[in-house]
């Protein structure tokens, strides 16, 4: 089991929730079982199999596409971040 | 007079060859060792100067930019500084286009130093300059925007100047670490310390954005700066605010070198990758200094992220 921080840009997506508990040992596997319950979050987090390009997940703190993408290992307890890709920069 | 001198004759001359400094008393042990390249000693006060300069030489040499041509830049500050300085010495005016929740500081600079600013919602952060820079460039064409968010002359900036010194200084880098923005940082300098040194870890160190600064309307509002190659990376770590914070007054405490909040979190970053390591050197870019960030809270706050979530820190 994983908690997922939810951004509030996605929340009308899963009835306004800040965090939910998920099931999963990947990355892929997490978001399998979140769209499931929640599909309307599929076209928001995936396109064509893989992330969409302006959704990024942090597991363990860290961006998964500079991990293992979509097959980055979810251990139980960890905390997965969902986060739209924001300009920084100054 | 005839004088012969080796000053200067502009302040853009003084851009860049910032000092690297080790910091001894922040590294986890002696073998591995940390240094710190201090980017808030550039001209306008951060690493900005580099790239505000190296878009305006980039600019005229194309004939894109005419003498006395309105700039216009989305910018949280330190851009709009640097631009605003660059663009004063050499004769253009400028117009930024700044959240409405940046400190009180970073108005004041831009205002000085000749910028005129135009608001964009807080509550869109950069993502929201952005979107209405490209607006108004849009509907006056006579506008020239360097947009450092794709402007190439912005990672060459760091791959000719901050790499280069950086290689220069060393004879050995395994971990350059940096604060994640536009991307031209990681993406110029990693290039240049990759060249020498194959093997180095490219670290980002990126912003957990407080929830009211993250009020997309939706995913597709969300913004992947064109000169930011995320495969380029090696690593890409997520810093809270107050994580941040705690770089900041570990790097005080222990160093003496006061921080902006990016720096701040580059320590937290460059500390949890020391940690990994057995021996070997740890780079840390440093954007710029504390002063732009005395009016904020968070430094003697017993709950640094409650008073920052309001606003974009860098």
């Amino acid at each position: 089991m994983a908690a997922v921080r939810i951004p509030p840009t996605l929340r009308a997506e899963v009835g306004g929730q800040r965090e939910l508990e998920a099931h999963g040992s990947t990355v892929a596997e997490v978001i399998d079982d979140l769209v499931e319950r929640f599909p309307p979050l599929r076209s928001q987090l995936l396109e064509d199999g893989e992330l969409a390009p302006f959704v990024n997940v942090y597991v363990g703190g860290e961006d998964v596409r500079t991990r293992d993408g979509l097959q980055t290992p979810v251990a139980d307890g960890d905390q997965l971040i969902l986060l739209p890709a924001m300009a920084g920069g100054n | 007079m005839g004088t012969e001198t080796t000053a200067p004759a502009s302040l853009l001359d003084l851009v860049g060859s910032t000092p690297l400094v080790e910091l001894p008393r922040l590294s986890p042990r002696p073998s591995v060792r940390l240094y710190a390249k201090l980017e808030g000693q550039n001209p306008s006060g951060s690493v900005k100067d580099r790239v505000a300069k190296a878009m305006l030489d980039a600019a005229e040499a194309s004939g894109e930019l005419e003498p006395g041509r309105r700039l216009l830049e989305p910018t949280s500050g330190n851009t709009g500084i640097a631009l605003a300085l660059a663009a004063r010495l050499r004769g253009y005016p400028l117009t930024c286009v700044v959240p409405a929740n940046v400190t009180s500081e970073r108005r004041r600079l831009l205002s000085l130093y000749g910028a005129e600013i135009v608001e964009s919602p807080g509550e869109e952060g950069s993502n929201g300059a952005v979107r209405l820079a490209i607006e108004l460039a849009e509907e006056d064409p006579s506008l020239f925007m360097p947009f450092q968010y794709a402007n190439e002359a912005n990672p060459r900036a760091h791959y000719e100047g901050t790499g280069a010194e950086i290689v220069a200084a060393l004879d050995r880098v395994d971990v350059l670490v940096a604060g994640l923005g536009t991307g031209g940082t990681l993406m110029g300098a990693g290039e240049r310390i990759r060249e020498s040194f194959p093997d180095v870890i490219v670290a980002a160190a990126e912003p957990l954005p407080g929830e009211e600064v993250m009020g997309l309307r939706s995913l597709d509002d969300g913004y992947v700066p064109p000169i930011l190659d995320v495969s380029k990376l090696d690593r890409k770590l997520l810093v809270t605010n107050a994580e941040a914070v705690g770089g900041l007054r570990l790097l005080l405490e222990r160093e003496g070198v006061l921080g902006g909040v990016s720096s701040g979190a580059v320590i937290h970053a460059a500390l949890r990758l020391a940690d990994e390591l057995e021996e070997g050197v740890v780079v840390c870019v440093l954007a710029d200094g504390g002063w732009k960030y005395l009016s904020a809270d968070f430094w003697d706050a017993a709950d640094p992220e409650s008073t920052m979530e309001r606003s974009v820190w860098w």
